[in-house]
């Protein structure tokens, strides 16, 4: 079971990210203009801490996102699509001409009880 | 009075030390309107080496800039302002054409703000003064403020000329010199400002360099000879600018965005009079500027007793929001700045009714007809539902509003700061007690009281929470690009007599 996964189109981005720059990482941001949009970056490149929780992992890219953030998005499960856009962000798809995305729903009953009633790591 | 979509030339360059100046590597990105997808010009898809030449421009500026006098910089400031003044409905076109949003906003919000901004921190530093304090009979401590060097400023794409003249003339009028980059959404304004304004500062001064944020920005944004990056945008770039921050040992400021709640208690609806009819616009403020604001007014909050009375209201007139053509002179929402943000939004819908929220109006696109049917138009929507849900808690930035009741005070200011951010709020009574005692409560560093979406200068603009730190358009902001010198002196004639 898992909390998030990826289309197919945004994985082949994703490859071409990985073959170009090596070990990424995905972040979740919060807050305005391109916030509440995931960002791909060089692994090395982002401190992580305790303060950043996994929620999975997609072809070798792990998935972070702020640990006070998740506590309002654990309901959920989120797949990782990607579409033509422009960001402002440092994330490494926009040259592309393409912005990763989220589409979300919520959790099944057996879901809710496999990932919630324990505590996440 | 209609407009149509401006002219433009097939392509510009960056802006660097008093130059236009072609990328070296020589490659654009071509930059079109969300209005209709159409072509606007092509714009340097700068690299480093760029963003170097600009940072050596502006350091070798920084001497002679920091030396000349208030008066002078407070002059060329004015300058500006009179230039972007005698323009207006050029840069209110372009403005338009580049973020989607009508011309009605832009000719009377984004250009007029944008000037008086210039105009207020030129005001600002000519009536200043410095300190300076007697110690004892024999020793006087003077406090003299200094320019912190060279600036990097990266702006986000909502109001780009305004976002730019919250920015620029606080760091310019203290003597610093700047590299800015504005958003790869949305560089025309500031390109079309450089052109008009090409020969007032001295070369160096001011600089831009376009591009894409892995590209450009992030080596503006890391790099050691900037002494200070100010930053509009979203948590996770903001955390890696403060990292890089920390390698430099620079400071920042950071404005990240919010969601805002927007308080109506039942007094509101004591009489049915003016008052009430700019409560009811307060709430349909959500809409403005397509939902594309850090403050969105996106959290309505309605006392229970009033609640279906007044969202009848509040419904009808967002129903009333004339959606159409940017260009047109009555339209009040234009088209959402890009693709990804309509995509964005309209994830947020699927997630919003997943989740069990009610659509009240909108919830969808509007497929608009004509060249108009390749932009990006989202419905001004209503979603009612309750606080936990998703699309209560994340920035959507689109003309999206999330709507739920309150019992009394307490529950009202719990529902209030229970979000991660606290940049705005809004507050609608007419009881005297919960005009002063509820924005106290709130955990956000602007809570309009009777009104909402003013950005004068004169009145500080910032963040409590996530939404970051440092404030804007105010005269403290000119300490935020300083340093202090003070200088100890004795006029003592006598030593120690410890050697």
């Amino acid at each position: 079971m898992e909390r998030i996964t990826i289309t197919k189109k945004a994985t082949e981005v994703l490859e071409i990210l990985k073959e170009k720059h090596g070990t990424l990482i995905f972040h979740q941001s919060g807050g305005c203009c391109d916030g509440s949009a995931p960002m791909i970056f060089e692994k090395e490149d982002m401190y992580l801490d305790e303060s950043d929780v996994l929620l999975g992992t997609l072809n070798d890219v792990n998935f972070y996102m702020n640990r006070d953030q998740f506590e309002y998005w654990k309901h959920t499960h989120l797949t990782v699509d990607i579409t033509e856009g422009r960001g402002a962000s440092f994330s490494l798809e926009i040259p592309l001409g393409l912005r990763f995305f989220i589409h979300s729903r919520l959790l099944s009953a057996e879901e809710e009880t496999f990932f919630n009633s324990k505590q996440m790591h | 009075m209609n407009y149509s979509k401006p002219k433009f030339k097939d392509k510009y360059e960056n802006f660097i030390n008093g130059k236009f100046i072609a990328p070296l590597d020589g490659q654009y990105f071509e930059n079109t309107s969300p209005i209709d997808s159409s072509y606007i010009a092509k714009y340097p898809r700068s690299q480093k080496e760029d963003v170097e030449l600009a940072l050596d421009a502006a350091n070798a500026a920084k001497e002679s800039w920091g030396n000349t006098s208030a008066t002078e910089r407070a002059t060329l400031l004015n300058k500006v302002a009179d230039i972007i003044e005698a323009n207006l409905e050029e840069f209110a076109l372009v403005e338009t054409c580049d973020n989607g949003k009508p011309i009605r906003e832009t000719l009377n919000a984004d250009v007029p703000l944008s000037v008086d901004h210039w105009r207020y921190f030129a005001a600002c530093i000519r009536s200043e003064e410095g300190s300076a304090t007697e110690l004892d009979q024999h020793t006087l401590s003077m406090n003299i403020k200094e320019p912190l060097g060279v600036i990097g400023q990266i702006i986000p794409w909502n109001f780009p000329l305004l976002m730019l003249s919250w920015k620029l003339p606080p760091a310019l009028v203290t003597g610093n010199c700047v590299v800015l980059k504005p958003a790869e959404q949305t560089p025309s304004s500031a390109t079309l400002l450089m052109e008009k304004i090409a020969e007032v500062f001295p070369p160096g001064v001011v600089n831009v360099v376009h591009g894409f944020g892995p590209e450009a920005g992030k080596p503006l944004a890391s790099s050691s000879k900037v002494d200070k990056v100010a930053f509009t945008g979203e948590t996770t770039t903001g955390q890696l600018i403060m990292q890089y921050a920390s390698k430099n040992l620079n400071p920042v400021t950071m404005e990240l965005g919010g969601k805002s709640p927007n308080i109506f208690f039942n007094s509101v609806m004591d009489e049915d009079d003016a008052y009430l009819d700019k409560a009811i616009e307060g709430a349909v403020l959500f809409a403005f500027n397509q939902g594309e604001v850090c403050t969105c007014p996106s959290r309505i909050l309605v006392q229970e007793d009033i609640y279906d009375a007044f969202m009848e209201r509040v419904v009808a007139r967002t129903n009333a929001i004339i959606q159409d053509n940017p260009y047109d002179a009555s339209t009040m929402v234009g088209a959402q700045a890009s693709n990804d943000q309509y995509q964005k939004i309209q994830s947020y819908f699927k997630i919003g009714i997943d989740e069990g929220a009610k659509v009240l109006t909108g919830g969808e696109a509007n497929q608009l007809s004509g060249d108009l049917s390749k932009g990006f138009y989202i419905k001004p929507t209503i979603l009612e539902g309750h606080n936990k849900m998703r699309v209560f808690q994340e920035e959507i930035f689109g003309p999206v509003a999330c709507v739920t009741k309150f019992k009394d005070e307490a529950e009202a200011i719990e529902i209030a700061n229970d979000t991660l951010y606290g940049l705005g709020a809004g507050v609608w009574t007419r009881d005297a007690h919960q005009l002063y005692q509820i924005p106290r409560a709130i955990k956000a560093g602007r809570v309009w009281v009777n009104c909402y979406h003013a950005y004068p200068a004169h009145a500080p603009f910032g963040g409590y929470k996530k939404s970051g730190f440092g404030r804007e358009n105010h005269v403290m902001m000119l300490n935020y690009y300083r340093q202090t010198k003070n200088m100890l002196i004795s006029y003592d004639k006598n030593k120690l007599g410890f050697f």
